[in-house]
């Protein structure tokens, strides 16, 4: 560890390397800082804002910023864990989420984070926005209404699949995810193998005659919060 | 001492929450042992006596008679609870949020394939209450004290919630009891 | 017909050298020239340029001042600003409205006319205003607003609308516009005369080191706003490592309330392209680029012939004043009317043809900007700055200050609404807000708003506080309120500011702000209670702390501050028991559409009311 460095995260110290950010350095160390719009593989966004720390006192998303030497870092304060609960609340009340029949549900991170966070109910107004559905493609289908604009199926389209499928499109409240074609999908050349489809972190981009295969119970965040295979690291 | 006294109602829901209720197996008997039902569909009561400690709420809030049924728990009602994704949220109903309410009418009253209407009206009974613009979760009508999620919410965490409640400690909902399925 | 589309728009392209950066420009001549970008210029340009279809999707749809369907061949934009609401702009909308049948966001069917509201134009010192295309159309009413149209059916000449030209270089030749200078007070910095070619010269004396160095002792700051020292920008923007180094002047001013830059580039671009000129000598740039918010597209082709001056009097170019080696050459990059491109790293994008997205930081601009490279970006004000220091020297302009601490020179104020002279106003750091409103005739107010919308409200209480970096730090913009203004009417129509302006990629900005909204408006409407207060203290603490921008950052700034210095405002509008338990849920609004589709009248549902309590 020559190149190595220290810093601390809630009164804890950890090592460091150069190149890592504060959210890879704390992973390293098996401590979980929320997020949601971090995907493994994928260059940072910085966009859902639930990993925002407070770093030396400002706030930084721990996902882009890299490690400094002696950093402090505060994440899991009472006060950004009500920061984040309230960005995560904003989600659920910006789109139209309707856990109740989405395929995703039990596998979902946004719907993870919720339940890791002891939300019952958002404390903000549902917006029920307007937002359409996409089925044209035989594989694989988008529903506007669960999308929560991390662009992981942006990037993951753009980086790992080289094909520049999904981009942003509009600004705003009028934001969505946009498609390499005049309108639908099918007329992209997404594939059902691509990266960019599993990389979506909610129920927004499926595969076609998958959903509900795994029985409830037994999904991914049923039994133990998202998190917590990191958190368990530290103590193994 | 009297015991405490529990009211339940379904607004724009399925009932399913209150099957969940009477899902609590065995310790229904318990449940009748800790408190009186007033006005609920459990007992088929149709107007409160008095004032109530805990109100139920399922459902969310579709037409105008279910706003005056909340309001009138929460007059009632000294904790009142939202239970359920369709009273938290708005659920299935509120799928018909993103149409037009004009459309929603015309679907289930002349275009609808199950439809017979040779009148071609839309009727305007003052018995049919008028739909709300949209289905609204039951916090934003009034003021809701607690909110148990889940479609329906499980047995245990309806358990749970009136035990807590009634034996005065904090409703808090452990991780496997809060899920929104 | 499709042929002559796809001409246009090979042409239009291939004058950019089919360069996917120059996707701004290449979109902004296929709007002007076929009124729009449509699915299939979109297809053609993405082919010409060699990016993808839903790349040029992402930007058309990114700019307001772009469009996917066609938009009329005049296109009228009304100031929807708060300030030229006050000055009556909704009668000027309703005239607009009735003359061509059509309502804001229409276009006429026979594709002559398209209506549409714009944020703040930059003209508050004249509302109302509008942008015809691109001409300036300024202390509009509806009497105006009607002949406008009579007008404009007669020779669909927007130009021609202007029949008497404003002050100073509005009366130039390529500028030609109805629009006024109102330069009130001309300070000893900014507006005073300037030679040409002095400070580049005086530079050019001077190694590019001396020369940061004497802007670091004049202790000269970033006049955006911000505040940051630009010695110091430019001493990592040149310690930086890169081949090919920028420098930007941020003529992007839109935070409501703000028009300085508009003046300034009116009447001293030489003095901003000087400015830039020492800057790239500074930091060893050869390349700079003004980047021009579109609302002022009618200074372009003045700005060119000023540009070609200084070429021809080599102040720009190559071996610039003989000085062998040292190339430097300006361009000026439109922009389509988005106010995020105000932000560096925004602006940056947009130059590169991409959406104005702020990026992330680190890495900031000083190390990888504009194409990678090394890029600074300055305040048009700031850059006027640094001409001065080198024509007097950095001591002498630290003296002209008052002498507050940490604030050398002057601000350009843009003085707007409740006042006698709004107009431009240059004054020392270290004025008092006080002896600002009093120059400007707007001692009575009840209310000041300085650095717009993003800055602070300030109560008559403060008003000796002073405008300097450590005080009131503004970008220029100062609104002022009477008291027959309603305070939460103006944070209401900020907040809208700030929900149009927001990219949209953030959380807490995109979501965050149309909750605020929401919120005050149920108050506004007397539907709110007194934990509504705490639920806005709470959303706006997050918004601004969460928030990844400069935007989301400070948009619930105008909440906070009514809510500390203006409580009465929100407190006079709750209901007597407002405690929250039975929320005032608007039933009556909530049923109304019921109502119209099953034709019930009112009274029906009152008998059954009263049956049923009966």
């Amino acid at each position: 560890m020559a190149d190595g460095m220290t810093i601390t995260i809630d009164d804890r110290t950890i090592s460091a390397q150069p190149g890592q950010t504060v959210l890879e350095a704390a992973q390293a160390a098996g401590i979980y800082i929320p997020r949601l719009c971090h995907r493994e593989g994928l260059t940072p966004g910085g966009a859902c804002r639930v990993c925002v720390v407070l770093v030396n006192g400002r706030p930084q998303s721990a996902c882009t910023l890299p490690v400094t030497p002696g950093m402090v870092v505060e994440n899991d304060s009472p006060r950004m864990h009500e920061h984040r609960k309230r960005i995560i609340e904003m989600l659920f009340v910006e789109g139209n989420h309707f856990c109740m029949f989405c395929e995703k549900s039990g596998n979902c991170e946004l719907q993870a984070l919720a339940y890791r966070f002891g939300i019952a109910a958002p404390r903000y107004p549902y917006q029920f926005p307007r937002r359409s559905v996409d089925a044209s493609h035989p594989d694989i289908f988008i529903d506007h209404n669960r999308c929560v604009l991390c662009a992981r199926c942006i990037r993951a389209s753009r980086d790992l699949d080289g094909k520049n499928v999904f981009q942003f499109v509009g600004r705003g409240v009028h934001k969505r995810v946009g498609v390499n074609a005049r309108a639908r999908l099918v007329d992209t050349d997404a594939d059902v193998s691509d990266a960019a489809v599993e990389a979506c972190p909610v129920g927004a981009i499926l595969k076609k005659r998958v959903g509900y295969a795994v029985p409830v119970g037994m999904r991914l965040y049923d039994h133990a919060p998202i998190g917590a295979d990191i958190e368990a690291e530290a103590k193994a | 001492m009297a015991k405490p006294k529990v009211a339940t109602t379904s607004l724009a829901g399925c009932f399913g929450c209150h099957m969940s209720l009477l899902d609590i197996d065995d310790r229904i008997l318990q449940l009748v042992d800790l408190v009186d039902f007033d006005k609920s569909p459990i007992d088929d009561k149709k107007h409160f006596d008095g004032p109530v400690d805990i109100g139920l709420i399922e459902g969310g809030c579709c037409n105008e008679e279910n706003v005056r049924v909340l309001q009138d728990f929460r007059t009632h009602c000294t904790t009142l609870i939202s239970v359920g994704d369709c009273a938290t949220m708005g659920g299935i109903p509120a799928m018909r949020n993103g149409i037009p309410l004009a459309e929603c009418y015309a679907e289930a009253y002349l275009n609808g394939p199950s439809v017979h209407n040779p009148s071609g009206e839309i009727p305007n009974d003052p018995e049919l209450p008028l739909l709300l613009d949209k289905v609204y979760p039951c916090h934003e009508v009034v003021k809701v004290d607690y909110h148990i999620p889940g479609c329906p919410p499980p047995a245990d965490a309806l358990w749970q919630a009136l035990v807590a409640l009634l034996t005065g400690k904090p409703l808090a909902l452990p991780y496997e009891l809060i899920k929104y399925d | 017909m499709a042929d002559n589309k796809r001409k246009i728009i090979r042409e239009i392209c291939q004058s950019c050298g089919d360069d996917p950066t120059r996707l701004m420009d290449i979109v902004r001549a296929v709007q002007m020239r076929l009124r729009c970008v449509d699915d299939e210029a979109m297809d053609l340009i993405a082919k010409a340029v060699n990016t993808h279809r839903v790349e040029v999707a992402g930007v058309v749809s990114f700019y307001a001042f772009l469009a996917d369907q066609p938009l009329g061949d005049i296109v009228i934009r009304l100031c929807d600003d708060v300030i030229d609401e006050m000055a009556g702009s909704k009668y000027v909308a309703e005239a607009l409205r009735s003359e061509l049948g059509i309502d804001f966001g229409q276009t006429t069917p026979d594709g002559r006319f398209t209506l549409a509201w714009t944020p703040c134009i930059g003209m508050c010192d004249q509302a109302p205003a509008a942008l015809v295309n691109d001409v300036p159309v300024t202390e509009l009413n509806s009497d105006t607003a009607r002949r406008m149209i009579h007008e404009l059916r007669e020779h669909m000449r927007p130009e021609l609308l202007v029949t008497r030209v404003g002050d100073g270089n509005n009366a130039h030749p390529l500028v030609q516009s109805m629009v006024k200078n109102n330069l009130r007070h001309a300070g000893p910095v900014v507006f005073s005369p300037v030679n040409r070619g002095e400070a580049i010269r005086k530079a050019l004396a001077m190694t590019p080191v001396e020369v940061i160095r004497a802007v670091k002792t004049a202790r000269l700051r970033g006049c955006g706003g911000a505040g940051f020292p630009t010695g110091m920008k430019w001493e990592f923007t040149r310690a930086a490592a890169g081949e090919r180094k920028f420098i930007i002047a941020n003529a992007d001013e839109g935070e409501p309330g703000t028009f300085k830059d508009r003046v300034i580039l009116t009447e001293r671009s030489d003095r901003l392209f000087a400015g830039m000129t020492i800057a790239g000598y500074a930091i060893g740039a050869s390349e700079g680029i003004l980047y021009l918010r579109a609302e002022y597209a009618y200074l372009r082709r003045y700005l060119e012939e000023v540009l070609a001056a200084r070429r021809a009097e080599n102040l720009l170019g190559r071996a610039i004043c003989g000085r062998p080696g040292f190339n430097f050459d300006i361009r000026i990059q439109m922009g389509a009317g988005a106010y995020i491109c105000g932000e560096e790293t925004a602006l940056i994008n947009s130059c590169e043809g991409r959406r104005g997205e702020p990026r992330n930081r680190p890495p900031f601009p000083a190390q990888h900007g504009y194409l990678g490279g090394p890029t600074a970006v300055n305040n048009v004000e700031t850059l006027c700055c640094v001409t001065k220091v080198l024509e007097v020297g950095p001591g002498t302009f630290s003296e002209l200050g008052t002498g507050v601490s940490g604030s050398a020179g002057t601000k350009c104020l843009s003085i707007s609404g409740d006042c006698r002279a709004p107009g431009i106003y240059e004054v020392p750091y270290g004025t008092t807000l006080r002896s600002v409103l009093d120059m400007a005739g707007g001692s009575e107010a009840a209310a000041v708003q300085v650095g717009g919308p993003s800055g602070k409200m300030i109560a008559p209480a403060e008003y000796d506080r002073r405008i300097c970096f450590d005080d009131l730090a503004t970008g220029g913009s100062v609104m002022v309120f009477s008291r027959r203004r309603d305070l939460l009417h103006v944070v209401s129509r900020f907040l809208d500011f700030f929900i149009e302006e927001s990219c949209g990629y953030c959380t807490p900005c995109r979501v965050g702000n149309v909750l605020l909204k929401e919120r005050v408006d149920r108050i506004r409407h007397r539907r709110g209670n007194t934990t509504d207060l705490d639920y806005l203290r709470e959303l706006a603490d997050t918004v601004k702390l969460t928030s990844r921008c400069g935007l989301g950052q400070t948009s619930p700034n105008p909440v906070l501050a009514t809510l500390e210095k203006f409580p009465h405002a929100y407190t006079v509008l709750m209901p007597p028991n407002g405690n929250g338990a039975l929320a005032p849920f608007d039933l009556e609004a909530a049923t109304g559409d019921a109502r119209a589709v099953v034709h019930r009248e009112r009274q029906h549902s009152t008998a059954v009311e009263e049956n049923r309590n009966g």
